[in-house]
């Protein structure tokens, strides 16, 4: 591997690693809340026990994303310091207020995890409203970051390409911050419930009776549901934002190599790019121009309006784009077959079928999520802030690139796998506490 | 006050924070390691009590020193983070183990995230192993890489770094840097314990014990550190002997850590926490005025490195509008855990 290719496989791999955390620290909180307020409205005490259960969950998870997204903004230096030296006051501002966001979070999910007795039940349950809340903004500010390396906006540059000055707030507001906003919240929101619903759905089949892991499985579904049929939505906004503002990150994830009217969608298939064409795809006619301009004969451009080396890695592009789209189309389509099953019946659908479906689907979300993010990242190279700064030109001069990235690659498989064996030791005892004798003084 | 003043006072003031705050639970990790003697279960015990509810907070401080490093003095950061790749990504390993370890130590097995966790299990123990090591390492690191920074052996010329990747920060006086960090930090968090551990006489004697034993190497520490600035980072040195200020500084220095030493051996905890903190602030203090303007001894200032002006701007806006919403926060989350007593803890909201 180049040296350049070591430091960006330690920042994917970082970032790869940190987005699942990222996610749950997002979303999790806010099913622990929606738990909490249905344990206060009903005093039920599977819901004190789920949103307990939960509350440990975010414990774990955001803990290793605390760490993870500290390691990222020293990374943000130690890899790409020219990129840093020249737009760390551009990016700053949004990171910033996320700092104070994240700041937020944490003193809230301390008060939460370890407050349940200090505090009352009213300042318990919005502490952990605050920590939803501000997991959310998190992400928020985060993702302004990322819409400004896909489109900045705000800055002046001479013919050559050089940064002559910038405005920090209209690079803030850069104009992909819109679409990637509401796709990156509902991302977290739906690979997160999707993840618990596989986990509960599997609990329930070993066991039919438990109260808790049906509601558990009632709550993943609805938040995940809707966001699984929202996201199709914002994906189509996306991409006929993206075919106005970035058309080469559409025309590489579509693997749309020349440009005319009654552009072809290809689904699937490998993109060739020195043979510009894709190999084993099913071929829409007009479909692109649809999909990006709801016209099937609208002009799209296509690769070949641009340089060569100017192009992104077409083939993963396209790979990625393809999973992203396959794994939502599959979340919407269950979520809608779980909607109907559930209007049908008045109750939460069980058969035993549709649980295996369920569990079945439980990584379709965290796939969707990091096929999506590998769009938007690939899909922007060979840019660090596209049309300024090349990732190339902005990599650190330090020479031994490929040991921190074994360090880190080592440490992060090392951690992963721990938290995978820890979330199943508390899922496992769970099940058993649920299966266990009921709780004492069952409060109605 | 210039921005560029203000904005390298509030990297000061939140790297003060970080050290009195995590600082002390990079030392509660020393002091697990290092636990030993019949109560040795109940240290430990004590110390993941007193850690747990607020070290996630503790830490976003140092995120706050990163975010406005890069926004306010991009072209510090930059080369910071160039010639200190290696000391950089040593302390964030350490981070990620502690930060990880002490999570699933915690919340590992059926034991609460809020009640006694019993240590017998042998995966609680493997955890502990690496997180205190991993305490023990983070703050020798950032130590080191603070005495690179005022080496003066990092070297930027037209915007490229010099001075190799090694030498600068490991060498003697990184070195003692490095270790009186290790050292105060460990003084810090004995110090908080013996007010967290009240209920509790014969753990309070243990960390006195333990405090005192840190005080003095603490001390010990800075005269190392002192005689080997004249070779190791000699416009430090300047800086530490030639000042006005100087003698006057180290005087009140000197003055806080006898204070703090004799208010350990009379008891009077609550007085100790305060006098160590202020010690603390004092050497801190001490650095950074003996290195002002500099960055980056000797080419990079608050002066040359800053960000436009309008970034500078907009930067202390966005702090003065995030401090009345952080603060109040801090404030619910100590008085939560640290003052409304109740199961012997009580502890650290210094800073002030």
């Amino acid at each position: 591997m180049t040296p350049l290719l070591y430091a960006r496989a330690q920042m994917g791999l970082s970032l790869a690693f940190h987005i699942v955390f990222a996610a749950v620290g997002i979303a999790l909180p806010l099913l622990m809340v929606i738990a909490d307020v249905l344990w206060i409205r009903t005093r039920d005490r599977d819901y004190l026990t789920l949103t307990k259960l939960l509350a440990k969950g975010t414990g774990i998870l955001f803990a290793v994303g605390a760490v993870s997204g500290t390691v990222l903004s020293f990374e943000l230096g130690l890899l790409w310091p020219t990129f840093m030296g020249t737009f760390g006051p551009v990016i700053g501002l949004p990171f910033a207020l996320e700092g104070f966001a994240f700041f937020t979070e944490a003193i809230f999910l301390g008060i939460y995890l370890y407050g349940r007795d200090r505090v009352s039940e009213r300042f318990h349950l919005f502490a952990g409203i605050v920590v939803a809340a501000s997991g959310a903004a998190s992400a928020f500010f985060v993702t302004l970051v990322n819409a400004f390396m896909n489109q900045p906006a705000g800055l002046t540059v001479d013919g050559a390409g050089h940064l002559l000055g910038f405005d920090p707030i209209a690079a803030m507001w850069s104009p992909p911050w819109r679409h990637q906003v509401v796709h990156v919240l509902l991302a977290s929101y739906q690979a997160t419930a999707f993840a618990m619903i596989a986990i509960h759905a599997a609990l329930l089949l070993r066991d039919r009776t438990s109260g808790l892991h049906r509601k558990a499985l009632s709550i993943a579904l609805a938040v995940g549901g809707l966001a699984a049929v929202a996201q199709p939505v914002s994906g189509d906004a996306s991409a006929k934002a993206i075919a106005r503002q970035q058309p080469i990150k559409l025309a590489g994830a579509e693997a749309h190599f020349v440009s005319g009217p009654r552009a072809p969608l290809e689904i699937g298939g490998f993109a060739d790019a020195d043979r510009r064409r894709v190999d084993g795809a099913i071929r829409i006619p007009g479909g692109l121009s649809f999909l990006a301009f709801n016209d099937l004969d609208a002009p799209v451009t296509g690769l070949d309006a641009f340089p060569r080396d100017e192009w992104p890695p077409v083939r993963e592009l396209h790979l990625a784009f393809d999973a992203m789209v396959g794994t939502g189309t599959a979340m919407a389509a269950i979520a809608l077959l779980a909607a109907a099953l559930a209007l049908r019946r008045r109750a939460l659908p069980d058969a035993r079928w549709f649980l295996r479906l369920l569990v079945a689907s439980g990584p379709l979300g965290l796939v969707a999520l990091e096929s999506g993010w590998l769009v938007t990242e690939w899909g922007r190279q060979p840019w660090i802030v596209r049309g300024v700064l090349r990732t190339a030109d902005a990599v650190t001069t330090f020479p031994y690139k490929s040991a921190p990235f074994w360090l880190f690659t080592i440490t992060y498989l090392f951690l992963a796998g721990v938290v995978v064996y820890l979330l199943w030791r508390q899922i496992v005892s769970s099940h058993h506490a649920a299966a266990a004798a009921p709780e004492p003084g069952r409060a109605v | 006050m210039p921005s560029e003043v203000l904005l390298g006072g509030v990297i000061v003031v939140a790297l003060m924070l970080y050290v009195l705050l995590a600082g002390a639970d990079f030392g509660g990790g020393v002091w697990d390691l290092l636990a030993f003697g019949p109560r040795r279960a109940r240290q430990r015990q004590a110390i993941e009590h007193a850690i747990g509810p607020i070290w996630e907070a503790n830490h976003v401080w140092l995120i706050l020193v990163v975010v406005v490093s890069f926004t306010a003095f991009p072209a510090a950061f930059a080369a910071l983070s160039t010639a200190l790749h290696v000391p950089l990504t040593l302390f964030l390993g350490g981070v990620v183990f502690r930060g990880s370890a002490f999570a699933f130590r915690s919340f590992d097995g059926g034991a609460g995230a809020s009640s006694g966790t019993t240590r017998g299990d042998l995966a609680q123990r493997r955890w502990g192993w690496i997180f205190s090591l991993a305490s023990l390492i983070s703050p020798l690191l950032l130590g080191m890489t603070v005495g690179a920074i005022a080496s003066g052996r990092i070297r930027v010329t037209g915007g490229l770094v010099e001075g190799g990747f090694v030498r600068p920060w490991l060498s003697l006086f990184p070195i003692a840097v490095g270790l009186y960090a290790l050292a105060l930090c460990a003084f810090l968090a004995a110090t908080y314990l013996c007010v967290e551990v009240e209920k509790d006489p014969e753990l309070q004697w243990d960390f006195r014990l333990r405090a005192f034993a840190a005080g003095i190497a603490v001390g010990g520490c800075a005269l190392l550190a002192f005689l080997l600035s004249g070779s190791g980072a000699p416009l430090i040195r300047d800086g530490l002997t030639r000042r006005p200020w100087t003698w006057p500084l180290h005087g009140t220095t000197a003055i806080i850590a006898i204070g703090a030493l004799v208010a350990l051996a009379r008891a009077r905890f609550r007085l100790a926490r305060v006098l160590v903190a202020l010690q603390t602030i004092a050497i801190l203090a001490g650095w950074v005025a003996s290195q002002y303007p500099f960055l980056l001894v000797p080419d990079l200032t608050i002066w040359n490195a800053a960000a436009p002006r309008e970034t500078r701007i907009w930067l202390l806006i966005f702090l003065g509008a995030g401090i009345p919403v952080l603060v109040p926060s801090l404030v619910v989350l100590f008085r939560v855990f640290k003052l409304s007593g109740g199961g012997g803890e009580k502890a650290p909201e210094h800073g002030q």
